[in-house]
């Protein structure tokens, strides 16, 4: 046995000192406290039944530590004769059931108040999509300026490719993240565009299922301002693994002011659209989208993915006529995986990714699309 | 085997496969009884396509509920649509009309349909339509575009702590396409 | 009869014919296995692949789809190819031989069920190699993604999963005609041992859910191909429904892969403490009650869809009450092994540590069951975890453990004691390595069924990778033990251990090919 042993060890000391090398991680174990009051009180049920749990591991796995230490057939142990007894049977079942009880009250009524999402200050739409979230502020009336962005994986394809080393928020950073106000009831009314996701800020405690053609209820109120990650926690399909959740919490006035930007954004990007661009701006605006929109399906270099995903490079459709070519990304493909654009990005990104796709990997048709041309087009609609 | 326990093993299996039958049945039964379940409890928050009778509207107190409106279009869909009033404040009782814009951009004719949803849940119930197009087929044609009435009112059954409620619309794309399109945009 | 009665003199038929059409209990039971062990291989490699893949953060063998495809497959595989078939193949060597029975009740229909297995996953396993991909929806295939959205391939799948589950049913039918109508005479309801029991309860809930999943998967089929809406919400179909019915099916399931690992271990744990089982007739009704509260749980797994909070409540505390009969046969299994006379072979070593890691399994299961604190670990690798606990050194040790147990009776030799035992401890170490790490995991917020990951999450995924090469290679240890003991080694005797009781010890090892043409004498029947 003893050779045995120091290999074991040996072993054991190589891994711990790999790990003690490996800085790049924290060594979290356990789920977070987070930031609002139903997160700590999810938190304090968790580890209650831990604890119970615990609790009778020790009792149960006790005796059987026990039994085979002391009653070892080696050590000349004569087996008992008992093999039934009523009266024990009944206090194990009894116990636990106090236990349940035990746990039960407290789980009932943390429940009840994660489901009331009445009286909220602020209402947010969050509707899933294959494979970003997109983010929807709630208006009194239809003459204030909509707040409405998607929400889009910022890490790049390089570092994923483990071409780039990865940042300190790999996977889990946005272009858009949502922005809510601290010490405000904010409900999220969410749903999905496609299949099932779900959205997810373990922080928040805030877990629902997106399903599409039907809306769910969820609300949170942060108690801390500070930036809060989470990710898509239903499969729903090739990049379910990037599609993270970002929200920054912030104080009141600084939201607002947010709030008012966005608003003032909003109205620029439609006047924006009359602007005129130039082929280097527009190439690098568009191989940023390309990056963050469209890789994920036509793959790096354009090379598409057979037979779901076709390759752009060399596309009779990217190399054919314009105008067809910015409707197919404006409209999408009904029945395949190509969304519609028209709303997802503005005229401006619309007519610098098209300007991109047609003069990259190997297409060169030499168009440069400007933003009025996609309005004109939009408006012809 | 004796002949008496083949007999005793023909109808128990006889049964067995009865059950089998029975079960594969109830399977499908799931389906009505959901959507049965779903109509009593507002399991979903799926609201039905059904619309009541307007004797039934009795404006009763003056307890103001917030009802907003949504509109989202699903996958392949694209037309233009959106709540023209994007929130009311109704008594329950009121009846109240509000509308949703739908246009077709393209330039060939689309059916769509729009799906129902409310939030919360257990609010489902209490909003009922006297006229909406809930799970009609709307067809437009190239360039087209259409307001969409809903008529409703809140049964004043509604429980005090709800005092605000959505109602959601999916638009679905169920236009019969002979699928050229997605062949010829393939390559 | 006079053709039949001939027949029983007869050993087997030679060559490829006697395993084609064999209607002999115990060769098909050793078809089932040796099918079992091959479907545990194929989707073991699937495993390595996904746990390949996630060693490190970034993606560096396989593209997010094909990570799909082999959790998909991995699922599949192990819990319809791997798990149900050992059962069933233990099934039909032992519970003839426990009951005293000449053999299975439908001995042809015995054939067929064993024979359409390796066809249905054949047309599964085919998707690999089609251009469209194998499912990659997960092996829950949850709507819209397995309908609107899946892949060609989907067609196959659900052809598949029906055969499989004919299969299954067929399987289910026999054993209780077999348990009902053979039993030799003497052998009473409450004298049956224990495997024989949770097997009886495991049909019945075959044949009670399995036609479901047969039902889902033939509504899929009309949603993909006819144009219905049972699941498409732009129709008026519902993608929660899916679940709904998916789970009844799909909850059930997973006491159908655990009640008979129930019985192994309640056979196993006596004979090396040799003392009677403690507490037989609660084991017989907190299995049924387990049985039967396994079928109103199931929305437990759908606590984030958005159900009213009744409904909610109603399955938190169903699902909590589960622990009540799993924890009395927790506590048997522990008073059977307390003041007894115990010994360490390998069977032993398995059922102990099943019954210790099974009940961690448990534990965590019970914290999935509270609906608010199962916001935060629903779909992530806590659940991974949970799930895997329950399974492998629950489900899967059992069956090893059964292997070793019976391997003397099946061959006439003893196994290798000492490789066994290098098998269960590196075992035992390997999937401690594998999956404790992902409870951690899963708490700090990992969702399950991501190729790639962030950082944070990057230590205990390494770890947690060596430790599922660390188990992946060992199973190959097994595989050498296997053959050796079928190629020879000390010769078993007709009782092999010292404390097993039980009909199947009175017969020679190995055991004939045909055992109890003439029912066994009563008195050798003794309460389990």
């Amino acid at each position: 046995m003893l050779p045995k042993a120091k290999l074991w060890l040996a072993l054991t000391v190589a891994a711990l000192s790999l790990l003690s090398t490996n800085l790049q991680a924290a060594w979290e174990l356990n789920m977070p406290r987070g930031v609002t009051q139903t997160s700590r009180e999810i938190y304090d049920l968790h580890m209650q039944i831990i604890w119970w749990c615990v609790a009778i591991g020790v009792v149960v796995f006790g005796v059987m530590l026990w039994s085979t230490i002391k009653y070892r057939k080696s050590k000349g142990a004569v087996p008992a004769n008992f093999h039934e007894s009523t009266k024990v049977e009944i206090i194990w079942t009894i116990i636990p059931f106090v236990i349940l009880i035990l746990m039960a009250v407290p789980a009932t009524q943390v429940l009840t108040e994660a489901y009331d999402a009445s009286e909220s200050d602020l209402d947010i739409q969050i509707t899933g999509y294959q494979w970003r979230w997109e983010y929807r502020y709630l208006r009194e009336n239809a003459d204030e300026e909509e707040v409405s962005f998607f929400s889009n994986l910022a890490t790049s394809r390089e570092e994923i490719n483990n071409q780039l080393p990865k940042q300190e928020n790999y996977l889990l950073e946005v272009d858009n993240a949502l922005v809510i106000p601290v010490n405000k009831k904010v409900r999220f009314l969410i749903t999905s565009n496609d299949v099932i996701h779900a959205w997810w800020v373990p922080d928040f405690a805030v877990k629902k299922d997106a399903i599409p053609g039907f809306i769910n209820e969820a609300w949170t109120v942060v108690e801390e301002p500070g930036i809060y990650r989470g990710q898509c926690a239903e499969l729903c399909g090739i990049d379910h693994g990037f599609m993270p959740v970002v929200v920054h919490a912030l104080p009141q006035d600084e939201y607002d002011a947010w709030y008012a930007g966005r608003q003032e954004q909003a109205r620029a990007a439609r006047e924006q659209s009359n602007n005129v661009v130039t082929m280097s701006d527009s190439l690098a605006m568009g191989e940023e989208i390309y990056n963050r929109t469209c890789i994920a399906c036509h793959q790096a270099g354009g090379a598409g993915l057979a037979p779901a995903f076709p390759a752009l490079a060399g596309s009779s459709v990217v190399n054919g006529d314009l105008t067809a070519n910015i409707q197919l990304v404006m409209n999408g493909v009904p029945g395949t995986a190509m969304a519609s654009y028209a709303r997802m990005l503005s005229p401006v990104e619309l007519a610098a990714i098209v300007t991109y796709i047609r003069n990259s990997f190997g297409n060169s048709t030499g168009d440069l699309v400007q933003p009025s041309e996609v309005n004109a087009l939009l408006e012809a609609q | 085997m004796s002949q008496t326990s083949q007999t005793s093993t023909k109808r128990l299996v006889t049964k067995l496969l009865l059950t089998v039958v029975g079960m594969f049945g109830f399977g499908f039964a799931m389906v009505p009884l959901y959507d049965v379940i779903c109509d009593i409890t507002g399991l979903n928050g799926k609201t039905g396509g059904q619309v009541v009778q307007e004797e039934e509207a009795k404006p009763v107190g003056d307890r103001e509920i917030t009802v907003q409106f949504l509109a989202q279009n699903a996958a392949g869909m694209d037309w233009e649509f959106r709540a023209n009033d994007p929130q009311v404040k109704v008594k329950p009782g009121e009846v109240k009309v509000v509308s949703y814009y739908a246009g077709n951009r393209h330039d060939y004719a689309m059916t769509g349909q729009a799906i129902p949803s409310v939030a919360p849940n257990e609010a489902a119930q209490y909003l009922k339509k006297l006229e909406c197009f809930c799970f009609q087929e709307q067809v437009l044609q190239a360039g087209e575009s259409v307001d969409m009435g809903i008529r409703f009112f809140i049964d004043e059954s509604i429980p005090e702590h709800i005092t605000k409620l959505t109602l959601s619309y999916s638009l679905f794309d169920i236009t019969d396409y002979e699928k050229p399109q997605a062949a010829v945009t393939l390559n | 009869m006079s053709a039949a009665h001939d027949d029983h003199h007869h050993g087997p038929a030679k060559g490829l014919s006697r395993w084609l059409f064999t209607t002999n209990h115990k060769d098909i039971g050793t078809l089932y296995l040796w099918f079992s062990f091959a479907m545990f291989f194929l989707g073991g490699t699937f495993a390595m692949v996904i746990r390949a893949e996630l060693f490190q953060p970034g993606m560096q063998l396989v593209e997010p789809n094909f990570f799909n495809q082999m959790t998909t497959m991995h699922g599949l595989v192990m819990v319809f190819g791997a798990v149900m078939p050992a059962f069933v193949g233990l099934a039909n060597w032992m519970i003839p031989m426990m009951i005293g029975a000449p053999d299975m009740a439908l001995p042809r229909m015995n054939n067929w069920s064993f024979w359409m297995l390796p066809f249905a996953f054949a047309m599964l396993s085919s998707t690999l190699f089609m251009d469209a991909g194998a499912p990659n929806f997960g092996w829950t295939f949850y709507a819209p993604l397995s309908t609107t959205y899946a892949p060609e391939t989907v067609t196959f799948f659900i052809f598949a999963v029906h055969v499989m589950g004919a299969s299954s049913i067929m399987g289910a039918i026999n054993i209780i005609a077999t348990v009902l109508n053979m039993r030799a005479p003497g052998m009473t309801l409450m004298k049956m041992p224990l495997f024989v029991w949770t097997w009886l309860i495991t049909a019945y809930l075959l044949i009670a859910v399995m036609p479901v999943l047969a039902g889902v998967v033939t509504m899929m089929l009309f949603d993909v191909h006819f144009g219905t809406s049972f699941f498409n919400a732009a129709g008026g179909g519902d993608p929660v429904l899916f679940q709904h019915v998916f789970w009844f099916f799909g909850h059930p399931e997973v006491y159908i892969m655990i009640l008979p690992a129930f019985g192994v271990v309640s056979t196993i744990i006596p004979a090396f403490s040799r003392k009677r089982l403690f507490g037989y007739g609660s084991m017989v009704y907190a299995s049924a009650s387990i049985a039967f509260l396994s079928m109103i749980v199931w929305a437990h797994h759908m606590f984030t869809v958005g159900m009213p909070i009744a409904g909610e409540l109603f399955f938190m505390y169903a699902t909590m009450l589960i622990s009540v009969p799993t924890g009395v046969k927790v506590f048997n299994w522990a008073a059977t092994m307390f003041k007894g006379s115990l010994s360490f072979e390998t069977p032993m070593l398995f059922a102990i540590a099943f019954v210790v890691l099974f009940t961690i399994g448990g534990f965590t299961g019970l914290m999935l069951a509270i609906t608010p604190a199962d916001f935060q670990y629903h779909d992530t690798y806590f659940v991974v975890a949970h799930f895997h606990y329950v399974l492998v050194p629950g489900a899967v040790f059992s069956i090893m453990a059964a292997v070793y147990y019976w391997l003397p009776k099946w061959t006439g030799y003893m196994y290798d004691e000492r490789l066994a035992k290098l098998h269960f401890w590196l075992s035992f170490i390997g999937v401690n390595v594998l999956f404790f790490p992902q409870h951690f995991l899963g708490l700090a917020g990992m969702p399950r069924r991501i190729p790639d990951y962030a950082l944070q999450f990057a230590d205990f995924n390494w770890i947690s990778s060596i430790g599922g090469f660390l188990f992946g290679a060992s199973q190959l240890i097994m595989l050498v033990v296997v053959i050796k003991c079928i190629k020879g080694g000390k010769k078993a005797t007709a009782q092999v251990w010292d404390g097993a009781k039980g009909l199947e010890w009175t017969v020679e090892s190995p055991a004939p090919y045909h055992t109890f043409t003439t029912p066994p004498n009563p008195d050798l029947i003794e309460t389990p």
